[in-house]
């Protein structure tokens, strides 16, 4: 069980947020802005917002008390991928597996991610998707008990998204995920969780608009619709 | 003339290590500071980049010689001065060639940007370990810039020794002030033997840094998206 209760003004944002999460994946959706990645960043602390933060038995920070970012037990997937330039994909693997306080089944996360083949590799010579899902490897290597992604699909293109979208929901299953994405269909394919974000504060759920969305985007929303 | 080159390397030798262990601090607090005093550092640590080295090398042989501030305090451990003395030089060539330590590895820290760190801290990496493992890392190419800068420049110095240091053979005497006096002696042929020496030494220096620039220049300044 996850517990935010955030608030406070981070440049022109005045953000005041207050939800519970349960396992799975959770996204979090709304506009370009509206304070998502802002949230984001406070909950795993790069970000210093006055409330209370709670994950499973562990208070992140509270009144009295503000627990820097490497003390928690956070897992950060950034938008661009955000590896080492100066470690193979191994090394950037191992430096958060060295670090983890608990002991973490690396060749079951190498395998779960499909990147067995690219250990070895520069991460220079990686595609834009093999980054990410390195990145997603390397933040569960640090045995998170909380995975935030901030939009890690939004600079892949179409076929990286269909192939690392079911690896997402995988990865959900081990550890709770907060997801920020400002795509509904891509929420569509991951969950039914989902919190909507205004001008940094909590919304209701807009109406869906099928304006400008393809035929086969409609589709989907219809076949999410209908529950298949 | 063997001599004078023995001191000049030995002098560039005992530099280079200790300013980049000087400049280290320094360049990160420039890197990550904001404001005014930031800024008004920036300039004082720019300073010998413009000023006549024999201005720096006046005031640094008043700031060595017996009657100084610093000096009083170091009395009662038997120094007395530092003025035409080797560790003296050390001292003027470490002024001399700061700004050409912190400047590179300045522009590698602010390269890097807050990102690497802050993907270290969400790994449980302390910030202490962060600087370790990732910004020092991240940021080698401007070590070997400024060791390579440091080095050369400090080879090749000349007004401020001469304050300091006063030319002593086998003790302060360095390449540059040889080449003077070999030239003041009408010596041309070893005039033109350091000359030639330094001339080469200076296009290999600046040969290796720009290999060192196409071969890493393309990782080392950060994360790559």
């Amino acid at each position: 069980m996850i517990q935010v209760d955030l608030s406070g003004t981070v440049g022109d944002l005045t953000l005041s947020v207050r939800f519970e999460a349960g396992a799975g994946l959770t996204a979090l959706m709304g506009p370009s802005g509206s304070g998502k990645t802002t949230l984001l960043r406070a909950i795993a602390g790069l970000e210093r917002l006055s409330g209370r933060v709670q994950v499973g038995d562990a208070v992140w920070q509270d009144a009295d008390r503000f627990m820097p970012v490497h003390k928690r037990a956070v897992g950060y997937v950034f938008q661009e991928p955000s590896l080492f330039s100066h470690l193979s994909v191994e090394g950037n693997l191992d430096f958060a597996l060295k670090r983890s306080p608990k002991t973490v089944d690396k060749t079951g996360i190498v395998d779960l991610l499909r990147i067995g083949a690219l250990l070895p590799r520069q991460v220079e010579r990686l595609s834009g998707g093999e980054r990410q899902r390195v990145a997603m490897a390397r933040a569960l290597l640090s045995g998170p008990e909380l995975l935030l992604m901030d939009e890690p699909l939004s600079s892949l293109d179409q076929s990286a998204r269909a192939e690392i979208l079911p690896l997402i929901r995988d990865v959900a299953e081990r550890v709770p995920v907060l997801y920020v994405s400002h795509d509904p269909l891509e929420v569509a394919r991951l969950t039914g969780q989902v919190i909507y974000i205004r001008n940094g504060r909590l919304a209701e759920r807009p109406a869906v608009t099928l304006e400008g969305l393809s035929q086969a985007e409609i589709e989907a929303l219809a076949m999410k619709a209908l529950g298949s | 003339m063997w001599e004078a080159i023995r001191v000049t390397l030995l002098l560039a030798a005992v530099t280079t290590p200790l300013l980049l262990l000087l400049a280290t601090p320094l360049a990160w607090w420039l890197a990550k500071g904001t404001g005014w005093f930031r800024d008004t550092v920036a300039a004082v640590v720019a300073l010998p980049i413009v000023l006549p080295p024999t201005v720096l090398g006046f005031y640094l042989l008043i700031a060595l010689g017996p009657h100084s501030p610093l000096m009083v305090v170091l009395q009662p451990f038997g120094v007395r001065t530092l003025a035409f003395t080797f560790p003296g030089l050390v001292i003027g060539s470490l002024v001399y060639s700061l700004p050409f330590a912190v400047q590179p590895i300045r522009n590698a820290f602010e390269a890097m940007g807050p990102r690497p760190l802050e993907v270290a801290a969400t790994l449980r990496a302390s910030p202490w370990d962060a600087f370790w493992s990732v910004a020092l890392p991240q940021a080698r190419r401007g070590y070997v810039t400024a060791a390579l800068l440091v080095f050369a420049h400090t080879i090749g110095e000349f007004g401020v020794v001469l304050m300091i240091g006063g030319a002593i053979p086998g003790q302060t005497e360095v390449v540059s002030i040889r080449i003077f006096q070999a030239v003041e002696q009408l010596n041309f042929a070893e005039a033109h033997l350091i000359s030639g020496g330094l001339l080469a030494f200076s296009f290999v220096a600046l040969m290796i840094m720009l290999v060192i620039d196409r071969r890493f220049g393309a990782r080392s300044a950060g994360i790559r998206p």
